[in-house]
Order: structure tokens, then C-alpha cells, then sequence
């Protein structure tokens, strides 16, 4: 019997199986931000075990709150900025160099095929685009990861989607994603890893299947995960090319992070995507899904584009590219938070920041932002957001709001009408 | 050990997420006894009143696919000090699961049927559940009725339970 492409990572870096179900693994690479870390850090201090198990293997960040906001997000940012610079931690991403957690720490090359790595944050299953296991903790766990390097997960089961045929204009992974979560519901793939493959996803960039793979939580899966190629090693290049004599051979190398055909799954899917239309959730679950052509016309208050699911600069050139040379509704207020400061500083050559401003919106700097209702962007009570990120529960971008979860295109053009529209009454 | 026997919250509904266990808006604070005002604020459950009834409750009785969305730690911590210990369900979120039990907390699944019959059975009326850990065995009890329900408690989730959790383990061991 052959093994799945998660089989062979806890595999790879089984430490021991000290019961039947469950494996403890050695990581790569454990990632921190500011919100879940610092209570970690005083945790461990306070049982005196102020250790990290490697510093070149742990990356931390200041993204959810930044600037920050008020004395105790000052704090949050201190703590973890102090542990940095007390464990020697080097790639640490204070404001000026900082950016969403999900989109900088693959951007900076810190992810890579076979990897396994913990953060805590339910949406490390983002990282399961580059082929590496990567999955969302507690504070508990991130305090072991910390201390030791190892992470305890019961045995991996998998569930396939063979996708085929091609996306149509005007529909993206967002979309995709959103299709794949109604399918699945909210716990449908629950203690699951979410296998994506086909030709759909060949084709596709890796930031596409960073959207695809950073939803995949939604549907209570423990990692989202692609297999890598070509498209990865490119993406990778420039961290990896003293590694490898050639891309040929990282890819060679990297071909073993697949599963075998005859690998055995808990489910498959197959679907052919060719009729899929734009998505939108219209609840306070992210499985409440319907078409955007069923939703036209629902009024929205504020546009929010940006977060590790969207905020990557192919959202943003798609989203500029709806809004060039137009104006954002009187009725709406809009903001873009470009992800990370590359993508901004992208955006800024490629002229896309100067599309958003005229077209009426706020840009921001490379932060969470409106995402989780927390910094910047909260809606009032009974205001709806137009919002390309992940999450819609009651009370995520503010008590009393409604967060409808979208592509960037069509939140760009609903940004135009004031209301959900689909984004191919822009088109061109 | 903590203390797993007391009275039970029923909470009727299913996928209640983190969110709605412990907004976003304190997870900047950053010692666990600060988050006791909030636990539930969020809820969406009619009649449900998070003042009121959470109050001497240490066993919560709830449906499927609890605790999903956010890794946040803060909401079993937010449990734990108002002093609930064990959250029975018919089925959890992964992390919410491991963060229990990472705490030295329990939760533990229950088919449906036996879900639906807690609730049909106990929720008008005051309720008290007492955890055996060693017979893995939930003693329920009401002034109308009382019985006991065989549970599963896996290796690793014992072990962590009776070593008040995860950290000292793993220091020890690795
Ligand atoms: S952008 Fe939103 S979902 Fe992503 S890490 Fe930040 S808060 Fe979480």
C-alpha cells in the first residue's frame, strides 16, 4: 500500500509514536506572531524555561495589531519583540518590514517541500501550497515547539479533490475555495488533510493555492495541501538555487513529496470546474455559500481587500484592474491592505496603488487590519463588508456586522456598485 | 488533576466557534484570570445569558463541531477560569480539542444519540456530571434521574490530564 504525500512527511520526521494514534514530530520551522506568542513567552518564563530549541528555525512577526494600537498591543508587540532579540531570533519582522504572517513567511522563502512546521494560528494550513505539512496550534503546543521542536498530531488521514477542467473568466481559487467548503461544510474534513490536485491546479500560481490552501481550515482540515512542481521550485528559486544545481534537479528532489498512486484516502472528489460561477458566503459560516449572481444586489457598506487569503499582489492587480479609471460607489468605503511591504512596493511600480486611491480607496500599511475586527476597519452594528478575507462569524469584523467572504474581483466591482455584483460587468 | 464533577451548562446548538467563545477584541490581554467577564459574550443561542449561566458550572453539554475557528488558546482558558473543566460534544474542532487537553482539560465525544438524550433528559433541570477518569465513565445525575455513559479517553489524552498537561510532558520526555 502506498502512502500519502502527509504519511511520508510524519515519516520523515517521526520522533516517536508513544501511542497507537498519535506521532510526535520534529519541526522545521515554527512560526510566531504577536497575538498568540507573548502569552507563551510569559508562560514559559514563568515555569523558568525562558528556552528556544533553535533560533534559526523559529520566524516571528507583528502583524494582527500594527501600528499598535493601545498600551496592551504595545505590550503583545514587546514581549515578543524582547524574547527576539534575548534568543537571538534573527528573522523577526518588526513594523517597517512586517507584513501578514502567511503571506511574508512563505515570500521570504521559509517554506519549503516536506516540511513540517506549527504556528498558532488556524491558518498555517496556507503553507500546505508549497507541499509541507503545516498546521494551526495553541498556545500550548507553540510553547513546546518553542522549547523542544516537536509537535504531537494523531495519525493523518487525507481526503483528495481531483479537480479538472478550467476556471472561467472572472472566477478564481476564492471561488473555488468557497465552492469546496459548501461542498464539505464546516467540519467536513475535520482532523483531515485536504489533498488539492489536477489540472486546475497545475495551473495555477503559488498564490492561488495559497488561497486555496488557507480555507482549508474553514472546512475544519488540519492543512491544505498541493504537490510541488515546477511552479513551486520557480517561486523558490532564489532561496534555494545555491542548494541545487539546477531547477531540474530541486525539482527532482522535491518529487518525492507526493503521495503514491496507490495511497489510500478517506474520500476522493472529482469535479469539473468548467461551469463554476463567482462565489459568496451570505451567513456567519463559511459553508454558507451561494453564487454571486444569486446574491446581486445585497448592499454593502465597506469593501475590505487583503489578508493571508487575498492580499497577495495577484489579488491586487486583478482587483486593480476592475477598478481602473472608476469610482467606488458614494454609498461604500473601501481599504486595501497590501500583505506584505514587497507586494506593496510592487503595487506602488505597477501603478496599482495609484488605480485604488483614485478609484476612492484607503490603502493601508501590510497588516491583518480589518480581517479580524481588532485593529483597523471595524464595521458598526448592522454594516455589511464586502471582504476578500476567510472568516465571516458573528462579531469577526465587529459586533453587529456581517462579513460577506468573496474574490478580489468581485468584491472590486461590488466596491463600484455598492452592492454584490459580478465582477464580468467590469470585465475589460 | 482538575476538578472534572460538577454542574452542567447545556449549550443546544452547533458549531460554536472561538469567536463566540472569546471575542478577538481581548485577546490583548495577556494573564488568563482577565478573560473570566467575557467567556460566551458572543454566543448566538436564544435566551442565553452569559452572566447568568455559566455561573458554578464545570461541565458543558453542547453539539457538533465545537470550538472551531481560530487556534486562540484563550477560549479554553476562558473556560478554565470560570471554572469549567470538561466540555462534552459530539464532536470538536482539531485544535480547540488538542488545546483542551494540552491545559489539562477534558473533551470528550459522545455519539449522537447520546447527546440527544442528555439533552432531552437533563436540560430543564438542574444537572451534575462527575468524570472517572481510570473507568473512563460520566456519572450523570439529576433530582429526577440519574445514569452512566461510557466514554473513550484516548492514551495520549490521559496521560495529559494526569500530568496537568502538555509542557511538562514534552520537557521531560524530549
Ligand atoms: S489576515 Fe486574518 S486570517 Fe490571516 S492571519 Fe491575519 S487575522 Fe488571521
Amino acid at each position: 500500500m502506498g502512502k500519502t504525500l502527509v504519511e511520508k512527511i510524519f515519516d520523515a520526521h517521526r520522533v516517536e509514536q508513544p501511542y497507537p494514534d498519535t506521532h510526535v514530530l520534529k519541526l522545521d520551522r515554527v512560526f510566531c506572531h504577536e497575538i498568540t506568542t507573548p502569552i507563551a513567552i510569559t508562560d514559559l518564563m514563568a515555569r523558568g524555561k525562558d528556552r528556544v530549541f533553535d533560533p534559526s528555525k523559529i520566524k516571528a512577526v507583528i502583524d494582527h495589531v500594527t501600528p499598535a494600537k493601545d498600551s496592551k498591543t504595545a505590550e503583545q508587540g514587546k514581549i515578543l519583540r524582547d524574547w527576539a532579540r534575548r534568543h537571538e531570533i534573527k528573522d523577526f519582522f518588526d513594523i517597517g518590514r512586517n507584513g501578514v504572517c502567511h503571506a511574508i513567511f512563505p515570500e521570504k522563502g521559509f517554506v519549503r517541500p516536506g516540511y513540517t512546521i506549527i504556528m498558532g494560528d488556524s491558518h498555517t494550513c496556507t503553507h500546505g501550497a508549497f507541499g509541507a505539512f503545516a498546521a494551526g496550534v495553541g498556545t500550548t503546543d507553540l510553547e513546546v515547539g518553542i522549547l523542544k521542536g516537536v509537535c504531537a498530531f494523531k495519525s493523518p488521514k487525507t481526503i483528495k479533490f481531483n479537480l479538472k477542467g478550467s476556471l472561467q473568466p472572472g472566477v478564481y481559487a476564492k471561488d473555488l475555495i468557497l465552492f469546496i467548503i459548501k461542498e464539505l461544510t464546516v467540519n467536513g474534513a475535520t482532523n483531515m488533510a485536504i489533498e488539492f490536485t489536477g489540472p486546475v491546479v497545475d495551473e495555477m500560481s503559488m498564490e492561488s493555492r495559497m488561497t486555496l490552501c488557507n480555507m482549508a481550515i474553514e472546512a475544519g482540515g488540519t492543512v491544505g495541501i498541493c504537490y510541488p512542481d515546477m511552479t513551486t521550485v520557480e517561486y523558490l528559486w532564489e532561496y534555494i538555487k545555491d542548494e541545487f544545481g539546477s531547477k531540474e534537479e530541486a525539482l527532482k528532489n522535491y518529487s518525492k513529496w507526493v503521495s503514491d498512486a496507490d495511497a489510500s484516502y478517506e474520500k476522493i472528489y472529482e469535479y469539473d470546474i468548467s461551469k463554476l460561477e463567482p462565489m459568496v458566503t451570505f451567513g456567519y459560516k463559511p459553508d454558507q455559500v451561494k453564487s454571486v449572481n444569486e446574491m446581486t444586489g445585497t448592499k454593502i457598506d465597506q469593501i475590505y481587500i487583503g489578508s493571508c487569503t487575498n492580499g497577495r499582489i495577484e489579488d491586487l492587480r486583478i482587483a486593480a484592474g476592475i477598478l481602473k479609471g472608476k469610482m467606488i460607489s458614494d454609498n461604500v468605503r473601501a481599504i486595501v491592505s497590501p500583505a506584505t511591504p514587497a507586494i506593496y512596493t510592487m503595487a506602488l511600480k505597477e501603478g496599482l496603488i495609484e488605480i485604488f486611491q483614485s478609484a476612492g480607496f484607503c490603502v493601508t500599511n501590510p497588516t491583518c487590519g480589518a480581517c479580524l475586527g481588532m485593529s483597523n476597519g471595524v464595521l458598526a452594528s448592522g454594516e455589511a463588508c464586502a471582504s476578500t478575507t476567510n472568516r465571516n462569524f458573528n462579531g469577526r469584523m465587529g459586533k453587529g456586522g456581517v462579513v460577506h467572504l468573496m474574490s478580489p474581483a468581485t468584491a472590486a466591482a461590488s466596491a463600484i456598485t455598492g452592492t454584490i455584483v459580478n465582477s464580468q460587468l467590469y470585465k475589460g | 488533576m482538575k476538578n472534572f464533577n460538577g454542574k452542567v451548562l447545556f449549550l443546544d446548538r452547533s458549531d460554536i466557534n472561538t469567536d463566540e467563545i472569546i471575542p478577538a477584541k481581548y485577546l490583548t490581554e495577556i494573564t488568563k484570570e482577565a478573560l473570566k467577564p467575557y467567556l460566551l459574550e458572543d454566543l448566538s443561542l436564544k435566551g442565553f445569558d452569559n452572566k447568568e449561566d455559566i455561573k458554578d458550572k464545570v461541565v458543558v453539554v453542547t453539539r457538533e463541531n465545537f470550538g472551531c475557528g481560530s487556534s486562540r488558546e484563550h477560549a479554553p482558558w476562558a473556560l478554565e477560569v470560570n471554572g469549567i473543566n470538561v466540555v462534552i460534544a459530539e464532536s470538536f474542532a482539531r485544535i480547540f480539542r488538542q488545546n483542551m487537553f494540552n491545559c489539562g482539560m477534558m473533551a470528550i465525544e459522545l455519539p449522537k444519540e447520546k447527546i440527544d438524550n442528555l439533552f432531552n433528559n437533563y436540560s430543564g433541570s438542574i444537572t451534575n456530571i462527575e468524570v472517572d477518569i481510570e473507568k473512563a465513565k460520566l456519572f450523570v445525575t439529576s433530582s429526577e434521574q440519574s445514569e452512566v455513559i461510557d466514554f473513550e479517553l484516548g492514551g495520549f489524552d490521559k496521560v495529559l490530564v494526569q500530568e496537568g498537561g502538555w509542557v511538562n510532558y514534552a520537557d521531560n520526555r524530549y
